[in-house]
């Protein structure tokens, strides 16, 4: 597996780099060369800070290959505090605990294995607050 | 433009089909839809298949079938659009025939899944969701569905149990189809009792990938009755795409490229929801069953459910669903079963769907690519 497919996307695997557009002004999350919202070319790179809630979740019995080592996994859409939706891996999470609407927090953690070399992929999955 | 019919079809029993392989199925459909026509010459074939590279390590499948099929020299290409790949191939067929480039045209629907194991296959039909940002997360195709599922649950105040009509209308309407997968049909409460795959989604929820191959003959309407004693006219083709993410759509729970391909036929056609008597749907999760009524306009939003419990969406209902067994009980080869939904059509309209022979004169099918980025809508007359 080409290496440079992972490493071009590092910043926003590991962290959660997205943009704001510089014409309609709207968060955008994963990032992209045109504005999703306005279809403009133009934005600035912004930080997501990494809170928001559970907007909604599935528990995965079948992995696919590659993922296989952490099933069962729940996977979930997360409402952005800024508002994008992205989708990711819950953790550190007992299955039957998980709710529409809680509140998690991002952390980087392996996301997969490839291949015979291993090569490790790393990037953002998403755990309930902790209560400070 | 010119009008458009289809003058023949074809389609092999939807299984396991560990003696033959991709080739063999397809021509086997390509066969049967050239016998059936009468029709001399072939000018085109579109090859609807999604994932023959992954699974059987053969591409340039327009080439092979031309040349297997005995169309040797005939224009050929595949085209892929994840599950919607068969309907995708059917439209390119039709716009064919509707420029005036092509007269007689193959659309042909194919994929082989056994030729590779359950996890392989699994994981190449998530090829179709957004590799860097959902299939990178370890998401599968019915966790997905589950995404929608959970979140339509949710925000409509649906209990798993209403979307068991969906599974049962496919199993009843499966036993009286030959080609079907699975020929027994299921309780409500043998619904209730599944399995979870990916929950929500039980084993109940989710269609069964395996092989099949469906074909249709399209050729101009004015010269269909030279070939075919019932042909069934094409009213509308519409295709129409949303974000491929389900992140990134505007609201995940309404498939606007669904209600967009819809609108697009129906304008085509200059029908209604209320004028279609048959709906073809893309079944492969109950939950899609249920957001493509709503987007097509069969029933308002978060009271699909509730209609299909009403007996709504039943053989003899107000507007009967999978009416051959759907993607659910005749079985989802990916690529193909855009196909497949024609085919049904048309034996529907042509009278001659068997025991589950409805009376109607206007069908409509619509493929679904993954969880809904794609959406191809086919209304039929007969
Ligand atoms: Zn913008």
């Amino acid at each position: 597996m080409n290496v440079a497919r992972y490493w071009r996307t590092e910043k926003t695997r590991y962290g959660l780099v997205g943009e704001t557009c510089r014409v309609c002004g709207k968060p955008i999350f994963p990032p992209r060369d045109l504005c999703p919202h306005c279809t403009e070319a133009g934005q600035d790179l912004r930080t997501f800070g990494g809170r928001g809630e559970v907007y909604s979740f599935a528990h995965v019995t079948d992995a696919p290959a590659g993922y296989t080592e952490y099933q069962p996994y729940t996977v979930a859409l997360i409402k952005l505090e800024e508002g994008p939706l992205l989708t990711a891996q819950l953790t550190d999470v007992d299955q039957s605990d998980v709710r529409i609407g809680m509140p998690v927090e991002m952390v980087t953690r392996k996301l997969k294995e490839e291949g015979e070399n291993g090569m490790v992929v790393y990037g953002y999955k998403f755990r309930p607050v902790m209560h400070e | 433009m010119r009008e458009v019919s289809i003058i023949g079809i074809g389609q092999t029993d939807v299984g396991e089909h560990w003696e033959r392989s991709l080739r063999d199925l397809a021509v086997d459909a390509m066969i049967a839809a050239i016998k059936d026509s009468h029709a001399e010459r072939v000018d085109a074939l579109y090859v609807g298949n999604m994932l023959s590279g992954e699974l059987t390590a053969q591409e340039h499948l327009g080439t092979l079938l031309a040349d297997w099929g005995g169309l040797g020299g005939t224009e050929a290409y595949k085209v892929e659009a994840a599950d919607a790949s068969g309907a995708a191939a059917v439209r390119l067929g039709y716009l064919a025939v509707a420029s005036g480039v092509h007269d007689f045209v193959i659309a042909c629907g194919v994929e082989k899944t056994t030729d590779a194991d359950a996890e392989t296959s699994n994981a190449s039909w998530t090829y179709g969701t957004d590799a860097e940002y959902e299939g990178n997360q370890g998401v599968t195709v019915p966790s997905m569905a589950g995404l929608l599922m959970r979140r339509y649950m949710h925000e409509f105040e649906v209990t798993h149990d209403r979307f068991a009509p969906f599974s049962v209308i496919a199993h009843a309407n499966g036993v009286n189809n030959p080609h079907a997968m699975y020929r027994s049909p299921i309780s409500a409460e043998s619904y209730a009792r599944a399995g979870m795959i990916a929950d929500p989604i039980s084993m109940f929820d989710g269609a069964p990938l395996c092989d099949g191959a469906a074909a249709v003959l399209l050729c101009p309407a004015e010269l269909a009755r030279r070939f075919c004693a019932r042909p069934v006219r094409i009213r509308a083709s519409a295709a129409a795409t949303d974000r491929l993410a389900v992140h990134s759509r505007n609201d995940p729970l309404f498939l606007q490229a669904a209600q967009l391909s819809a609108q697009r036929a129906y304008l085509q056609a200059g029908v209604a929801p209320s004028d279609v008597e048959l709906f073809e749907l893309h079944d492969a999760f109950s939950i899609l069953a249920a957001l493509s009524l709503e987007a097509c306009g069969f029933a308002e939003r978060g009271k699909a459910t509730a209609l299909a419990g009403e007996g709504a969406f039943d053989l003899h209902g107000r507007t009967p669903i999978c009416t051959m067994g759907g993607l659910k009980a005749r079985g989802h080869p990916i690529g193909a079963s855009g196909v497949y939904q024609v085919v049904e059509v048309t034996q529907q309209l042509r009278g001659e769907a068997g025991a589950n022979q409805i009376e109607a004169h206007l069908g409509m099918t619509q493929s679904l690519g993954g969880t809904g980025a794609t959406a191809i809508t086919h209304i039929l007359e007969g």
